[in-house]
């Protein structure tokens, strides 16, 4: 029961490279097929995302060496996307066993991710997963490798802080909002401008169910498509600073030399909406909120900056959770092997019981036939004696198969065993 | 008997405690369903600590600073765990705990005196004690509210984060939650107040005794109610409004204990 993975992510190849070996669900479905009818391997799973593309296996029993396998399935990676084998070189990682079951854990706990500890590959290992139970693609190991894997994203999501604070400056602005408004949904915001991390912002605003959503451009026309985009409504920029008084939060990313709000034109408005708290988010360089505005009662007010620095922070407090995070792996890496290695001990009894059934039946057809003088009954009665001698000796080993608990010694018991009794030999 | 209830209730409240400090470090649920859990364990073994003693007295225990005390705690913690059902948010927990830990522990170190005369006791003065007691646990919840709130407004102005800003409850939550405390306090303070009133008129035949107690207890009921109002307006809304709430408690204490232990005629201690 070898288990072998081999791929490549962000970091070990470029993004054209990792654009030109990606799965579609159409592709994965038959790149799985393809390499169980090809007899390369008997369980696949593909795992393919913006970031990565794996193949997970496990060889069939009549494969000579998991080495072979993985050969075998990085040729097929690139034939299968008619690439010259020559060009993955140095880009393929191979894993085996224990250390590819090690690396799916950490790819669901978000360990191996370009932003430390993000969900959403959570969500696209369930998706693979399903993709290849929907067509039969997994067995009983890829399927508790992959169960497994799924437990280990929630719980490290659950136990541990690696997935809990905003990573990005648009994230990073929202949950502010949310430190000081609680649930945005009844609440609003206006944006002034338009660029690529206030589109974010907006996205993500949207995503929480914001109750009113206004835009202000100084071209009107701008101001209207991004206002149909956003499923917005055009707030007129020549009487932007009475539009002050409605919303919450207001994100401003216009290009100007020049604050366009100015401290009084915040003071009045706050004087207008009786001091109900105001958050701007200035994401503009230079600012496009006075610097004085900060001063002002119930006024929140930050600036790429200070984003920047809260994201830095963030980062730092989930490194120091990446140690609780390894734990929590490993742990489960070892909860696995330890049920693959009760499995494979299940299957070496199984074969040494039969084959001392075997040898016993031989053994009494050839020494009871001379025995002319045993009554059928008795003969009955010996077979079933040996019977019992046969379960008592394979008691202890069963026993101690069972408890011993170090997996490496169990395993090593395992070959012991094979070796002995030549079950191996037996099987060919 | 009473002593094994003591002993549990503190158990329990300390694990609760326990359960809420571990929720706001690693912001597992698990951690925070265990401290609701365990808060409910603690209210029950109090509550049965709390039914002995007044069988034991055969009325409310109010009529000693143990009984207040123990009360007062038990009304924290009910309060307390009220709110955290209603609003849903159980980040404040770790800062209310204590409180309730240290007032019952208090409690406990306190002289148990004789019970009352038959005069002090009936249900009208029973409700109007435990009414008040319960105002002024919801104004304690109040203030460590606000407490928070203005150290999270402090952060968040200041643009200084630290890790704790995103396990405190939001600015307008902790306002919103401060402002029904209050509203519970207030409510149950007036009529606590009425019944106290309709006692005082069938004991001694008129409605006021003119104790500093009765005026000190109107001056709170006056400066919660200014905060309701003024928190509505444009330029104590926010920050201000909750520094108001927290120097009204200040005011809850000196009633609490200068007025009780040394002005006072008629309350002594509650």
């Amino acid at each position: 029961m070898a288990i072998v993975l081999i791929g490549l992510n962000h970091r070990t190849a470029p993004v054209e490279l990792r654009e030109r070996v990606s799965f579609t669900q159409e592709a994965a479905r038959l790149a799985s097929e393809q390499l169980r009818s090809r007899g390369v391997l008997s369980e696949t799973v593909v795992l393919s995302t913006c970031n990565r593309s794996e193949l997970y296996g496990v060889p069939p029993e009549s494969a000579s060496s998991a080495k072979d396998s993985a050969g075998a399935m990085e040729l097929f990676l690139a034939t299968f996307h008619r690439i010259e084998p020559a060009v993955l070189n140095g880009s393929l990682y191979r894993r085996h066993d224990r250390e590819a079951v090690r690396h799916l854990f950490r790819v669901a706990a978000g360990l191996d991710s370009m932003m430390l500890g993000e969900a959403e590959i959570l969500g696209q290992i369930r998706e693979a997963y399903r993709i290849a139970v929907d067509h039969g693609g997994t067995g009983p190991v890829l399927n508790r490798m992959f169960q497994s894997a799924l437990e280990v994203g929630k719980r490290v999501r659950a136990e541990t802080q690696i997935s809990a604070r905003p990573m990005s400056v648009a994230f990073a602005g929202v949950k502010l909002a949310e430190r000081i408004f609680g649930s945005l949904r009844s609440h609003s915001a206006l944006i002034l401008g338009a660029g690529s991390t206030g589109e974010q912002v907006v996205a993500h605003l949207r995503d929480r169910g914001i109750s009113r959503l206004g835009v202000a451009n100084r071209s009107l026309q701008r101001a209207a498509e991004l206002a149909e985009r956003f499923g917005a409504e055009v707030v007129d920029w020549e009487a932007l600073d009475s539009a002050l008084v409605w919303p919450d939060t207001v994100i401003c990313s216009v290009t100007s030399s020049e604050p366009v709000v100015s401290r009084v034109a915040v003071e009045r408005a706050m004087a207008a909406r009786s001091n109900r708290s105001l958050l701007f988010i200035d994401l503009g360089v230079p600012r496009n909120v006075s610097a004085g505005a900060a001063e002002l009662y119930n006024v929140y007010l930050y600036g790429v900056d200070d984003l920047k620095e809260i994201v830095e922070q963030n980062k730092r407090a989930r490194e120091a959770e990446v140690p609780k995070v390894e734990l929590l792996v490993e742990e489960h890496v070892t909860k696995f092997e330890s049920w693959q290695a009760g499995v494979e001990a299940s299957a070496v009894l199984r074969e040494l019981r039969s084959r001392l059934g075997a040898e016993r039946e031989a053994f009494l057809r050839e020494k009871l036939s001379g025995m002319l003088h045993l009554s059928p009954d008795d003969k009955r009665r010996i077979a079933a004696l040996m019977d019992e001698l046969l379960d008592r000796v394979l008691l202890e080993p069963a026993e101690k198969l069972k408890t011993v608990p170090d997996v490496r010694r169990r395993v090593r018991n395992l070959e012991a065993l094979r070796d002995l009794f030549r079950l191996d030999q037996d099987k060919s | 008997m009473r002593n094994h209830l003591v002993l549990l209730t503190i158990i329990s409240y300390a694990a609760s405690l326990g359960g809420y400090v571990a929720f706001l470090a690693t912001a597992r649920r698990l951690f925070g369903r265990l401290g609701t859990l365990l808060l409910i364990s603690g209210l029950v073994c109090h509550y049965l600590a709390l039914l002995e003693r007044s069988r034991w007295a055969h009325t409310v225990p109010y009529d000693d600073l143990y009984g207040s005390l123990s009360l007062f705690a038990w009304l924290l913690a009910a309060t307390y765990l009220g709110l955290e059902l209603f609003h849903r948010d159980r980040s404040v927990g770790v800062f209310i705990l204590p409180f309730v830990l240290a007032v019952f522990c208090l409690a406990q170190g306190t002289q148990v005196a004789v019970p009352a005369p038959p005069p002090a006791q009936g249900p009208l003065l029973a409700l109007h004690i435990t009414l008040n007691v319960l105002g002024y646990a919801a104004f304690a919840l109040s203030f460590v509210l606000s407490a928070i709130y203005l150290v999270q407004n402090s952060l968040l102005r200041s643009r200084h984060l630290g890790s704790i800003v995103w396990r405190f409850p939001a600015l307008e939550s902790l306002e919103r939650m401060s402002r029904s405390s209050v509203i519970v306090g207030l409510v149950s303070l007036l009529v606590g107040i009425s019944f106290g009133v309709l006692w005082v008129n069938r004991i001694w035949g008129r409605y006021w005794n003119g104790d500093p107690k009765e005026i000190i207890t109107i001056m709170i009921l006056a400066v919660y109610a200014g905060y309701l109002w003024l928190g509505r307006t444009g330029s104590w809304r926010g920050a201000r409004a909750s520094a108001l709430c927290v120097f009204n408690f200040v005011l809850v204490l000196f009633s609490y204990s200068v007025v009780n232990l040394y002005l006072s005629n008629f309350h002594r201690f509650f």
